[in-house]
């Protein structure tokens, strides 16, 4: 009896280290990066990298000025695209769940979810750069914004779902018709989960680089016309790290690192909307 | 429990009317939850429905503001007047319906990203009203109604769901009256509630009968004898008896209501 239970406490001793392990395992590559990151790349942000434009080909200087600013046209384009139909969906999915539609809808987003976002690009680029005859911001952004529709959509879904029937049933019983329902009580009900599961899809395409090689195309200058290409940050580092000059691989570095910067605030920011998240009893 | 419930609808409630129902079936897809339910139900008087579980007495309450159609596979038959309007007739908008009958529910459900103040007036808020001073009076109103106003008026910008149990309760009685219903529904309204709470929203019920019809659903027939002068039992779907409350509970006409009244089932 005894001994049993030594060889209990042995086994279970072995599966808490073995479970521990394999969290350190997770967690290494993630440090690994971001210390790695820090170090070459920290070193090459200055005030210029975040104010001038690329420098010419082998001269040391020049920034990525241009290159944020597109990431954050880019990502707005994606968000004015993806949120409003996103949310939208989600809230049908939830709302309407046994139809055939529902059905079908839910499983196309999560096909598109595993859909390689090279073909988003694709996409993109058949419905818009082909029809334009020349790369855009618009194509761009909308690759992204259908990238951003089925996450939104699924969370949406999710998050919609967990507001309490009771809450529905005391805004019908006041004579609110549904759709009012829906739009003033529920949804507001959902909201920071809905805010959350945003900023988690924004997060994720504001780092997306196939996507854009043939849609955004990327852009040395400034540029104000969505028509036209435009620059953004996975694309300067995709450029510059394959470049044959020392100074553009440092500066590639420190745009990785301004990128996972600008993902890792977002995401905080999205815990902090989720920490915020109303309790649903 | 020696404080009176003093209630005062002046000013919101200014009209109300009895309920017919005649011949009324329910169901749930093919499960036949109500098997002809008629029976009149009187103006400014409690009349409660008692019966055991699943004995329909909840379906019949939610046919009787259509909220039984919104459960998906849910079918209602035969004839409900609300005073002089057939409720299921063609061409009626079960949206206006409801906006004539209020219900409290069996538990609590303040809006939860609302305040006191907006939980009250919600009805009419979102029925698109501005006048900040008619919503401030009305909330009033229908606070004291509920008389719940001494305790929340310093803090109507709390949210609603910071009260307790009894009092987001009586909340949501005042967020009922805040539109100005004609009858007013209560589903087991009681049954999530300490006994102090519950004798607070009985009282509440009977004052509150002087203005308005109320129809209450419980399985606490205690809760039916104090509260109501008419009750109705249900039993597998099917209206056993009705009458005086007094009549009911002492000289039982049907074998079955006896049976169920003395505790011999349910």
């Amino acid at each position: 009896m005894d001994g049993r239970y030594q060889f209990r406490r042995l086994k279970n001793g072995g599966m808490a280290l073995a479970t521990l392990a394999c969290t350190l395992v997770v967690l290494a590559p993630l440090f690994i990066i971001l210390g790695f990151l820090a170090r070459t790349g920290l070193g090459a942000l200055n005030w210029e990298f975040f104010t001038h434009l690329p420098g010419a080909a082998g001269e040391p200087g020049g920034g990525m000025a241009n290159a944020i600013l597109g990431t954050i046209v880019l990502v707005a384009l994606a968000a004015v695209i993806g949120i409003p139909i996103g949310v939208l969906g989600g809230t049908y999915l939830s709302e309407y769940a046994g139809t055939r539609l529902s059905y079908a809808a839910r499983f196309i987003a999560d096909v598109m979810n595993g859909i390689p976002s090279i073909v988003m690009g694709l996409f993109a680029y058949v419905l818009i750069v082909l029809p334009m005859r020349h790369f855009s911001a618009l194509a761009g952004g909308v690759a992204l914004g259908v990238m951003l529709i089925p996450t939104v959509m699924r969370t949406t879904e999710e998050i919609v779902r967990l507001v309490p029937q009771s809450v529905r049933e005391a805004s019908l019983a006041l004579g609110i018709p549904l759709w009012k329902t829906l739009l003033r009580v529920v949804m507001p009900t959902a909201a920071a989960g809905i805010v959350t599961g945003i900023m988690v899809g924004l997060a994720r395409v504001a780092g997306e680089t196939a996507p854009l090689l043939f849609t955004a195309f990327g852009n040395r200058f400034w540029n104000r016309d969505l028509l036209q290409p435009i620059a953004a940050l996975p694309i300067q580092i995709f450029a510059y790290a394959i470049s044959p000059f020392d100074d553009w691989h440092r500066q590639a570095w420190a745009g990785a690192l301004v990128l996972v910067g600008i993902v890792l605030v977002v995401n905080v920011a999205a815990r902090y909307a989720a920490g915020r998240q109303v309790k649903l009893h | 429990m020696g404080d009176r419930v003093e209630t005062q609808t002046t000013g919101l409630i200014d009209r109300t009317v009895g309920i017919q129902a005649e011949n009324v079936h329910a169901w749930f897809d093919r499960l036949h939850a109500l098997r002809g339910i008629t029976l009149t139900i009187p103006e400014r008087k409690v009349t409660a429905i008692i019966g055991p579980s699943g004995c329909g007495k909840s379906t019949f309450l939610r046919c009787l503001n259509r909220m039984h159609e919104l459960i998906p596979g849910a079918r209602v038959e035969g004839r409900i007047l609300l005073g002089e309007e057939e409720i299921y007739g063609d061409g009626v908008d079960p949206v206006r319906v409801r906006r004539r009958i209020g219900m409290v529910f069996q538990k609590a459900n303040p809006f939860p990203t609302m305040s006191i103040f907006d939980n009250v007036c919600a009805g009419l808020t979102l029925a698109g009203e501005r006048n900040r001073r008619k919503l401030e009076a009305v909330v009033e109103q229908s606070l004291r109604a509920a008389v719940l106003w001494d305790e929340v008026k310093d803090r109507l910008q709390k949210s609603g769901t910071s009260l307790s149990g009894g009092q987001q309760q009586r909340l949501c009685i005042a967020r009922a009256l805040a539109v100005s219903p004609e009858v007013l529904l209560m589903d087991e309204p009681a049954s999530a509630l300490d006994p102090a709470s519950t004798l607070r929203i009985e009282e509440l019920a009977r004052e509150l009968a002087k203005d308005i019809t109320i129809v209450i659903v419980t399985h606490n027939m205690q809760q039916a004898a104090r509260v109501s002068e008419l009750t109705g039992f249900f039993l597998d779907g099917e209206l056993i008896e009705f009458g005086s409350t007094n009549e009911l509970f002492t000289r039982p006409k049907d074998r079955r209501t006896e049976d169920y009244i003395t505790g011999r089932f349910g």
